[in-house]
């Protein structure tokens, strides 16, 4: 390729981030403990809401006699299957959110290493 | 005069002041653009969610639980879950790695100028027929409203399009920023009025509020008496294709919200990545409440007001403004009018920054100048050239295609071009290192043109009906969601350019670069000072 990706390089608004400091945090083992961390969350989350939110469209499509089942009252199972995926989607935000508590402070130990120049 | 039209004027003089002040904070191009990063994280939710509840989902998705019963609500649910791959996947990186576009990312480590070319024109695209759509809903909306102080469709149209320039030229980023927060301050207030009203109305009890959910009576088109169980599924979706367009729906609202260029734009408002997570999970809780809450609009809508008088007084969209109206009275009426207008023209100022941005930075700064302004300034010059330039056309063609024009296509294609275009080139060059410069202009080609080719020949525009866009016995595409073809087709695209295309080793090594600055936010934009220059 003729031209070489110039754009998003370190701006004056930019918090700086040299060749060697990508290496650098690259070869750390913190910074591989937390990308493993970030995954061991991620992907099984992903996949989890992915089959949840899925199995609604497709139980109300080919399964309506069985979705339309009398559980609560007047209330069908297909009402609570879908009011069940706002609070599934609030907690899985929220687990999300107490474990991003452990990403940051690993971060922000990384970023402190580097500037204290070990 | 019309109340409808006092309270909406208000509505004008409050944003316009606050353009007056954020116009005079937006002169660099980290204000202009990004309002200079220092958008709180409950001020991003607000936003972010008034952004994304559009007058399609106030008036629309109420319209389709009160005429149709439970599938309605199908859309309700795919829109909040939705936020969970932009929360989990895209908010964070996306945040560290840009500065002002969905290019930003894409372009981090592939060969900027044909990946923002192509970006660029993804974004213009789906920014512009969302816009269209909104437009003609306005100006249809207006038009009812309104129709005792006589202001036309089209007067309609030229005035929502002239208020959403001058918010977007002169206000920058800021400006829009809080127009969104105050329209969904005032969307989610009325939304929750309107629902106390309905369950006041059932005597506070969800019991015999449900109980009248199960026996909804309407007259059928032959005039006779129908009495349905709207919590039954299956009043939209019917065999042989329901199911399957039911999932297709799915799919493009699930990969399509974590695309859309006007709400990945929001998180470089904020000052770093902790605050854009926090921001998703503001607008999810706002979001999510919202609706739910619609199920109670639209099966209030269907029971209280009832399909019949609906149907005579304004249609399906008017669904939820007449529920205020037999609730609530004249003035509530007229209140929860002028939330849908000004939700729309909210809305149409968020596609028109994201839209002029993206031509600017992407396409001129960087594919035209190679990634240098010429002058200082230059690139928020362009950028408001271009706002007035996209709102001009947006006006032109809403005028055109006129208040009876068939637009609700226009939003299952915008979701379909983000999910089928814009997703699967984001995921891959955050996520897999032998992505390449091919591997994402053919991604964002064949998404696009995908979605494109399955919406023209699908349904939506193609048929018997009179108002058919190609007129045919039958749509060659089963399905007015393309989602689950094209997202698959979009992916591979994506899969194949990178694997035909010439391998690039500088893109590879600086995967490392971006791995580090995704995670821990080394070299990421920071926030500048108050009042930015």
């Amino acid at each position: 390729m003729p031209n070489a990706p110039v754009s998003a390089k370190s701006s004056p608004g930019a918090t700086g981030g040299s060749a060697n400091q990508w290496e650098q945090v690259a070869a750390m083992e913190e910074f591989k403990q937390l990308l493993k961390a970030k995954t061991r969350f991620i992907v099984p989350a992903t996949i989890f809401f992915i089959v949840y939110y899925f199995l609604l469209p497709w139980s109300v499509g080919y399964h309506p006699q069985f979705m339309d089942k009398r559980v609560w009252g007047p209330v069908n199972i297909a009402y609570l299957f879908a009011l069940s995926q706002f609070f599934v989607s609030w907690i899985i935000a929220w687990l999300y959110v107490r474990a991003a508590r452990h990403f940051d402070e690993a971060a922000a130990r990384i970023l402190a290493r580097l500037k204290g120049g070990k | 005069m019309n109340i409808t039209l006092v309270l909406f004027l208000i509505f004008i003089a409050i944003t316009l002041g606050i353009t007056y002040w954020a116009a005079r904070r937006s002169q660099t191009a980290g204000a202009y653009f990004a309002a200079n990063r220092r958008i709180t994280a409950w001020q991003n939710g607000w936003a972010v969610a008034g952004d994304y509840m559009s007058a399609a989902s106030f008036l629309g998705i109420a319209g389709l639980i009160a005429f149709n019963g439970y599938d309605g609500f199908m859309y309700s649910v795919g829109w909040l879950v939705a936020y969970l791959t932009v929360l989990l996947i895209v908010a964070e990186p996306l945040r560290n790695a840009g500065k002002y576009t969905m290019a930003d990312v894409l372009a981090y480590r592939l060969s900027p100028r044909p990946v923002r070319a192509a970006a660029a024109f993804s974004t213009l695209t789906v920014s512009t027929f969302y816009m269209i759509a909104q437009m003609v809903g306005a100006g249809a909306l207006v038009a009812l409203l309104l129709k005792d102080s006589h202001i036309s469709f089209h007067w309609a149209v030229v005035g929502v399009g002239v208020l959403m320039i001058v918010y977007v030229v002169f206000g920058g980023m800021l400006a829009t920023t809080w127009v969104q927060i105050i329209k969904a301050i005032l969307l989610m207030g009325g939304t929750i009025l309107l629902s106390i009203l309905v369950m006041a109305h059932f005597g506070w009890s969800f019991g015999n509020f449900f109980n009248a959910v199960t026996h909804v009576s309407y007259h059928d088109p032959k005039g006779a008496v129908v009495v349905k169980d709207f919590l039954q599924p299956g009043g939209m979706y019917k065999p042989p294709y329901g199911a399957l367009d039911l999932i297709s729906l799915g799919i493009a609202l699930i990969f399509g919200t974590a695309g859309l260029p006007h709400i990945l734009v929001r998180f470089y408002t904020v000052p770093d990545a902790k605050t854009a997570r926090h921001s998703v999970v503001w607008a999810m809780i706002l979001i999510g409440s919202f609706y739910i809450m619609t199920t109670f609009l639209g099966f209030g809508a269907a029971v209280v007001v009832g399909r019949d008088f609906i149907t005579k007084n304004g249609g399906i969209n008017m669904s939820g403004p007449q529920l205020a109206n037999s609730l609530g009275g004249a003035f509530f009426f007229a209140f929860i009018c002028a939330i849908a207008f000004a939700t729309i023209l909210a809305v149409v100022a968020g596609l028109t920054i994201s839209a002029s941005t993206s031509f600017a930075h992407d396409f001129w700064t960087n594919v035209v100048h190679k990634g240098t302004e010429r002058s200082p300034g230059e690139e928020v010059r362009v950028a408001r050239i271009t706002a007035f330039v996209v709102g001009a056309v947006a006006i032109l063609i809403a005028e055109f295609l006129g208040p009876a024009a068939n637009v609700a296509f226009l939003v299952a294609l915008t979701f379909a071009v983000a999910a089928s275009a814009n997703l699967p080139v984001i995921v891959f060059s955050i996520f897999w290192k032998r992505f390449n410069t091919a591997g994402a202009v053919w991604g964002l080609i064949v998404g696009l043109v995908s979605s494109i080719v399955l919406i023209i020949i699908g349904p939506n525009l193609m048929g018997p009906q009179a108002n058919a866009f190609i007129h045919a016995p039958k749509a060659w595409f089963p399905l007015q969601n393309p989602g689950i073809v094209s997202v698959p087709i979009g992916f591979l695209g994506a899969w194949l350019g990178t694997l035909l295309g010439k391998r690039e080793p500088e893109a590879e090594s600086k995967f490392t670069e971006l791995e580090v600055r995704a995670n821990i936010g080394l070299g990421a934009e920071q926030a500048t000072a108050a009042g930015g220059d």
